[in-house]
């Protein structure tokens, strides 16, 4: 079988054999050179940002980063790790429920053209593209201030999970959309209610593609810094409870980096951010590949 | 029986309600998010003045002096900067990828695009902070390349979709008429999918309008309007982020009338985003 892109270079090929005017061959000259420059340009930006950061950071990784203790003379990691961990646990736990409820009442319970529908579509999208520093400064007023949490983990977590929400809301909707309406007939045709076709036959169909949509929201959590300084707060400790402030990894870097006192510190914890990011980003395209593999077979 | 029923019935009914009430958070979040940032941040506005907040020069807390306008010169000068930098090259590398590149160019670069997008905003301002500021100083001209290399994959992924929707039979028509295939996708198929692509710019400009930490770690944060573009200035984001640790009453509350003012860009930008998008799906 011959697949389009052999396709197009065989035509290429062939325009190139045939005679044309010079100027039109230099204009195509031209004109592929500088895609090709482009997409060069951006390759090359990310392996030098990344190889930059491997470079200077990986000699400075070693076992007094992952202590337990953070302290001024040993600016370990570990805690803000952690805290990371608890922020990514606490704000999926939130998300999540609310995200797939959701998806599911768009897409299994309603109908085209609905008014509830259309402003709930409306909204989610206004939230993806709020920037994070006023969820942060909303975080602040409201759960940090109003609800009286003060600067702690669950602040922090519950302003993040309303940023993440509409990731997860659209990825689960793709994927329950994606489910073959027959599934769902064939369910009813055994007599099987709407509640128990989407839990027992839909929901587990559609698991990769909300799985990747939550690996995506991971990927967020992980990155925060603005939304979480004045909500999750800076103290670099596991925290006691719910109640007390942590600072995450990501925010740790900005903390180290604008005190400007421990650059070599800075670039291992930059070294660590982004074997997290790799992770996440490999086993996310693990699962694409996985659902379109499904949905050939 | 009957009863067993009813029970069924009841359960189906308050799955709905369920439903429906996670469904309704989104709603939720939104009007709370309006409801806090404007009754917090319209009194200061009131105390200011509406016209001295938004067209005063001075950025002085200290002595009560309250004017955003060098934040919002600053926010326009990042973006336009970031813009030119991150377009050109975003969708000329989303043509390549569309229609130039063979698979297993295409099967690194991919995956590439998507790293970049997942590297938080710190470790880009980190970057920045080590690499470019020691050349270029903290200043737009720094902002505006890193910013232009943060909003890369939100451009490249978005015209690429635009690029890839358009339907093939475009190119083949173009082929049959004698065009070479750059021409073809240059002329036919890049016009075609014109408004995906500006959808892509938009989305790209409310990336760069909203970021904050990398900005903050690289435009060097002086409240000034300058037109030198190896000087330092402040935007919108930064100027909440700097401050608010230690503000206090007016100040405080100056700040979150800042950071509506940003809100009521972002949400002109998202209104004009969807309806390119709404456009660009009809075509």
């Amino acid at each position: 079988m011959i697949t389009r892109r052999q396709e197009e270079h065989s035509i290429k090929e062939k325009n190139r054999v045939r005679t044309m005017p010079r100027i039109q061959r230099t204009c195509a000259a031209i004109l592929r050179n500088l895609v090709r420059a482009a997409a060069l340009l951006t390759g090359g930006v990310l392996v030098f940002l990344v190889g930059y950061i491997l470079i200077k950071g990986i000699p400075h990784l070693n076992w007094d980063l992952f202590a337990w203790e953070y302290n001024s003379t040993n600016v370990s990691l570990m805690p803000a790790l952690i805290n990371t961990l608890l922020m990514v646990l606490i704000s999926v736990l939130i998300s999540l429920p609310l995200g797939v409820g959701a998806a599911i009442y768009l897409v299994e319970y309603t109908g085209k053209g609905n008014k509830l529908v259309g402003l709930i579509r409306l909204t989610a999208e206004t939230l993806t593209g709020i920037p994070s520093i006023v969820y942060g400064l909303f975080g602040m007023l409201f759960f940090v201030n109003w609800v009286n949490w003060k600067l702690s983990l669950l602040s922090g977590a519950c302003t993040l999970a309303i940023m993440v929400l509409p990731t997860i809301m659209r990825t689960t909707e793709e994927a329950l959309k994606s489910v073959p309406d027959s599934f769902r007939e064939g369910s009813f045709g055994l007599g099987a209610g709407r509640l128990r076709t989407v839990f027992k036959i839909v929901l587990p169909s559609a698991v990769p593609g909300i799985l990747a949509g939550v690996i995506l929201a991971i990927g967020r959590i992980v990155g925060e810094s603005a939304a979480l300084i004045y909500t999750a707060g800076t103290v670099a400790e596991v925290p006691a409870s719910l109640l007390d402030s942590a600072r995450t990894l990501s925010v740790h870097m900005y903390v180290l980096s604008s005190e400007g006192l421990y650059i070599n510190q800075t670039y291992a914890t930059a070294v660590v951010l982004l074997v997290i990011v790799v992770g996440i980003n490999t086993l996310s395209a693990f699962l694409a590949r996985k659902i379109s593999n499904k949905s050939i077979g | 029986m009957m009863k067993k029923k009813n029970f069924a019935k009841l359960k189906e009914g308050l799955a709905k309600i369920l439903f429906l009430i996670a469904a309704c958070v989104s709603i939720l979040a939104v009007v709370l998010i309006c409801l806090f940032l404007f009754a917090n941040g319209i009194p200061a506005i009131g105390e200011v003045g509406l016209f001295k907040f938004l067209t005063g020069e001075v950025w002085r807390p200290g002595n009560d002096i309250y004017g955003i306008l060098p934040m919002i010169v600053g926010s326009l000068y990042i973006t336009a900067g970031a813009i030119l930098f991150g377009v050109p090259i975003g969708i000329l590398t989303a043509i390549y990828l569309s229609r130039f590149a063979s698979r297993p160019v295409a099967r690194l670069l991919n995956p590439a695009v998507e790293l970049l997008a997942g590297i938080p905003s710190v470790v880009y301002g980190f970057f920045g902070l080590v690499v470019i500021v020691p050349v270029l100083g903290s200043s737009i001209l720094t902002a505006s390349i890193l910013l232009g290399i943060m909003i890369l994959p939100t451009i490249i992924t978005v015209s690429k979709s635009a690029l890839d929707a358009v339907p093939q039979h475009y190119y083949e028509g173009a082929l049959a008429l004698g065009a070479t295939h750059e021409r073809s996708v240059f002329k036919i198929m890049f016009p075609a999918a014109r408004s995906g692509v500006m959808a892509a710019v938009v989305l790209g400009i409310g990336r760069a309008i909203g970021e904050t930490m990398a900005v903050m770690m690289v435009a060097g944060n002086q409240p000034r309007i300058t037109g030198n573009i190896f000087e330092g200035i402040r935007t919108l984001t930064t100027n909440i982020v700097l401050e608010m640790g230690y503000a206090t009453d007016l100040h405080r509350e100056v700040l979150i009338a800042t950071a509506l003012v940003l809100f009521v860009f972002i949400l002109i930008i998202n209104l004009s985003f969807s309806a390119l998008k709404r456009r660009s799906e009809k075509v």
